[in-house]
């Protein structure tokens, strides 16, 4: 009989590519009583660190994974039960686990898998994690791809349907991105709700995704319960124009990696995978072309932001969220505008935990 | 769409796209149709391992069976690629380079310079190299070293699926004489391979693997023996930071130079024989143009000297292996002035 008051922490899966996790370190020891959202433990992706927050509160019993182990995804990292329940059936939970990783049945598990979806014209592919609530869909930004969401996504679709998709030339979207405009790109976030059925939903978009929903939202407001926009393009003129053409022209990862580093507050977050997985990204036939053209969308010929996204949203009578990364380098944070987090641009990945909250 | 796919499957999806791309790319050699007097569908045989198999039914037409007489076919594909075809032409054992090697290396190779850039020879040769297969003396040979002394071809090494696709897409489209090696041990390995067509620049190694004690540069089917040996290795402490070339000719010297200005250990690792290779050139180059990073001298990995042997256990000692690798590491990073 299964002990109900018996909870595991198990590890994430942060992103589709996530199969295992490495322990780096726990915050907190056997004994300890945690509260849900705690910050737990740091796990080392191939792709980036995060901290994983518990996703369920109470007394810490044992903590299996040591540091350094790399464990598949779902494998139990802890058990958490109130001091009533027997050691003898903590341990057995223990023994379940360990038994678990040894056989290698969790390796096999791949879980959901993207799904594609024609939206006027284009090949849109997407993801859905979890069921119910008033669906929120997460639009990415210039060069990124739904996999961006890796920490954001998982924790948001506990309890309710979470959608992250490829824009038209990213990801595993076709790379045909028409006239590259703010508008089409708008138009395929609208024609991509009604393909899925979403009458309405909390649109959360990150830089050039962040004045895409902007777009939609002017254009069909009634599909939008609420707009978050993650370090948006178009707040002021100001832009790293060096590192967007760059990121469009560059061909080899001695051009990319230096670049990337101007992502992130902390640049010891561009790993090897990072760099190797946005170059396996821009060899695909077609992307060079569809970076080009959305670039003229975010960029003028004098290197100033192209978009105003405040512009789009007079008159749009829908809540708007703002949120900033306080260390963006590439769009930098305009005074009185919005809230701020410890994180460069990639706010998403690099404060997941706090833009998480923002969205519950 | 990435999904796994073995590095023999690559190569075909590789061409194949090509073909549906460009009505100028055909692809020919021995058997890669079906064989003489054969139905010829069905029953292809798509050259000696398979590779080709299933193009003869899609490509009506483009896809040629030759007479086992490589220098008139290595002849015609060159002649083609002049004329303005795109030829695939594979050569079934690198090891039969001697007798096609006039079209290689005095003809395809000289044509853009000696017309002053006026006359384009976008030709690959596809060829199977490398020991492991049981496959004696004249069929496992690595004599990648032999096209890459010569100045106007390109020499491809693919050590993996992804790789595999990508570099022999960039192959066909690139308008010089390109030799694309495919390591015989490698064609039923599998990895993540996009599903759309993508190419991947000559001269831009791959750094599988980071770390700051030395750099192995591996080439081929050995970065999959330098992949176990780092991992070993780790466990002991030593971090490994293994650069494959993906391609020999170009080389990229930058991230190998880099590479070791930050480990100052340099180890190379080819299963060709020592003399005049792979591993002498690299060893050269990083000695000359990084001497003030070195903290202990090179080693070298390779073959021995020999012809590659028939008796299994003979050939299982010529190939170098994790074991033999990290033996180098150590000696590398254990060295004291």
């Amino acid at each position: 009989m299964a002990d109900e008051r018996i909870q595991r922490v198990t590890m994430p899966k942060w992103g589709l590519s996530m199969k295992t996790g490495k322990i780096v370190e726990w915050f907190v020891a056997e004994g300890d009583t945690i509260a849900k959202g705690d910050d737990v433990v740091d796990i080392e992706t191939d792709k980036i660190a995060g901290t994983l927050e518990s996703p369920v509160g109470g007394l810490i019993r044992r903590i299996i994974a040591e540091p350094g182990a790399d464990l598949p995804v779902g494998a139990v990292l802890a058990v958490v039960a109130p001091s009533e329940v027997a050691d003898v059936d903590v341990d057995a939970v223990v023994e379940e686990a360990k038994a678990a990783i040894a056989s290698g049945a969790l390796e096999e598990d791949e879980g959901p898998q993207p799904q594609l979806v024609e939206v006027g014209g284009h090949t849109i592919s997407y993801l859905t994690l979890g069921e119910g609530g008033e669906p929120v869909v997460l639009v990415h930004g210039f060069g990124g791809d739904k996999n961006s969401w890796l920490f954001v996504q998982q924790p948001l679709s506990e309890d309710r349907a979470v959608t992250v998709l490829d824009l038209p030339g990213h990801g595993a979207s076709d790379k045909d991105v028409g006239d590259g405009s703010l508008d089409t790109l708008a138009g395929v976030v609208i024609g991509f709700l009604d393909a899925l059925g979403i009458g309405r939903a909390h649109l959360v978009g990150h830089s050039l995704g962040g004045a895409v929903i902007a777009a939609a939202a002017k254009a069909a407001p009634d599909k939008v319960a609420s707009l978050t926009l993650l370090a948006p393009a178009g707040y002021g003129e100001q832009a790293d124009a060096e590192y967007l053409r760059g990121f469009a022209a560059a061909t080899s990862r001695r051009e990319l990696k230096p670049l990337l580093g101007r992502l992130f507050a902390d640049e010891s977050l561009v790993t090897r995978q990072l760099v190797d997985d946005l170059l396996r990204y821009k060899r695909l036939d077609g992307v060079d072309k569809a970076l080009a053209t959305v670039l003229d969308t975010l960029l003028t010929d004098a290197d100033t932001q192209a978009i105003d996204t405040p512009a789009l949203l007079e008159g749009v009578d829908v809540p708007v969220t703002v949120v900033w990364g306080e260390s963006d380098r590439i769009l930098p944070p305009p005074d009185g505008v919005g809230e701020r987090v410890a994180a460069g641009h990639m706010l998403h990945m690099e404060a997941a935990n706090d833009i998480v909250r923002h969205l519950r | 769409m990435a999904r796994s796919i073995t590095y023999r499957e690559a190569i075909n999806e590789a061409l194949a796209q090509e073909m549906e791309r460009d009505p100028s790319v055909i692809v020919m050699g021995e058997d890669n149709a079906g064989g003489q007097g054969s139905p010829g569908e069905e029953d292809a045989w798509g050259g000696v391992l398979g590779v080709t198999k299933g193009l003869y039914h899609r490509f009506p037409g483009r896809v040629l069976d030759t007479p086992i007489s490589e220098s008139a076919f290595i002849g015609a594909a060159v002649g083609a690629a002049t004329g303005g075809l795109r030829p695939v032409a594979e050569l079934m054992f690198i090891d039969f380079m001697g007798v096609c090697f006039d079209q290689i290396f005095n003809q395809a190779a000289k044509f853009r310079y000696m017309f002053g850039g006026k006359a384009v020879t976008p030709v690959v040769v596809r060829t199977m190299w490398g020991a492991g297969l049981r496959a004696a003396a004249q069929h496992s040979q690595s004599l990648l070293s032999v096209f890459t002394h010569i100045p106007g071809l390109k020499v491809v090494a693919p050590s993996n699926a992804y790789d595999a696709k990508g570099l022999l897409i960039q192959s066909i489209r690139d308008d010089d004489p390109v030799i694309f090696a495919e390591h015989k041990m490698l064609y039923n390995v599998a990895g993540d391979v996009p599903e759309e067509s993508y190419a991947i620049p000559f001269g831009e190694a791959n750094i599988v693997r980071e770390g700051g004690d030395v750099t192995i540069v591996a080439i081929g089917r050995m970065v999959a023996m330098a992949q176990d040996a780092a991992t070993e290795l780790a466990s002991s402490g030593v971090e490994c930071e293994i650069v494959d070339p993906r391609t020999v000719s170009p080389l990229d010297t930058d991230t190998i130079l880099e590479s070791v200005e930050n480990t100052g250990r340099l180890v190379v690792v080819d299963e060709a024989n020592p003399r005049c290779s792979l591993a002498t050139d690299i060893a050269a180059t990083v000695a000359q143009d990084a001497f003030g990073s070195l903290r202990a001298p090179i080693q070298l990995v390779t073959g021995p000297h020999t012809p590659v042997p028939f008796a299994d256990s003979l050939e299982d000692l010529f190939i170098p292996d994790a074991a033999k690798i990290a033996g180098a590491v150590k000696t590398a990073v254990d060295y004291a002035r």
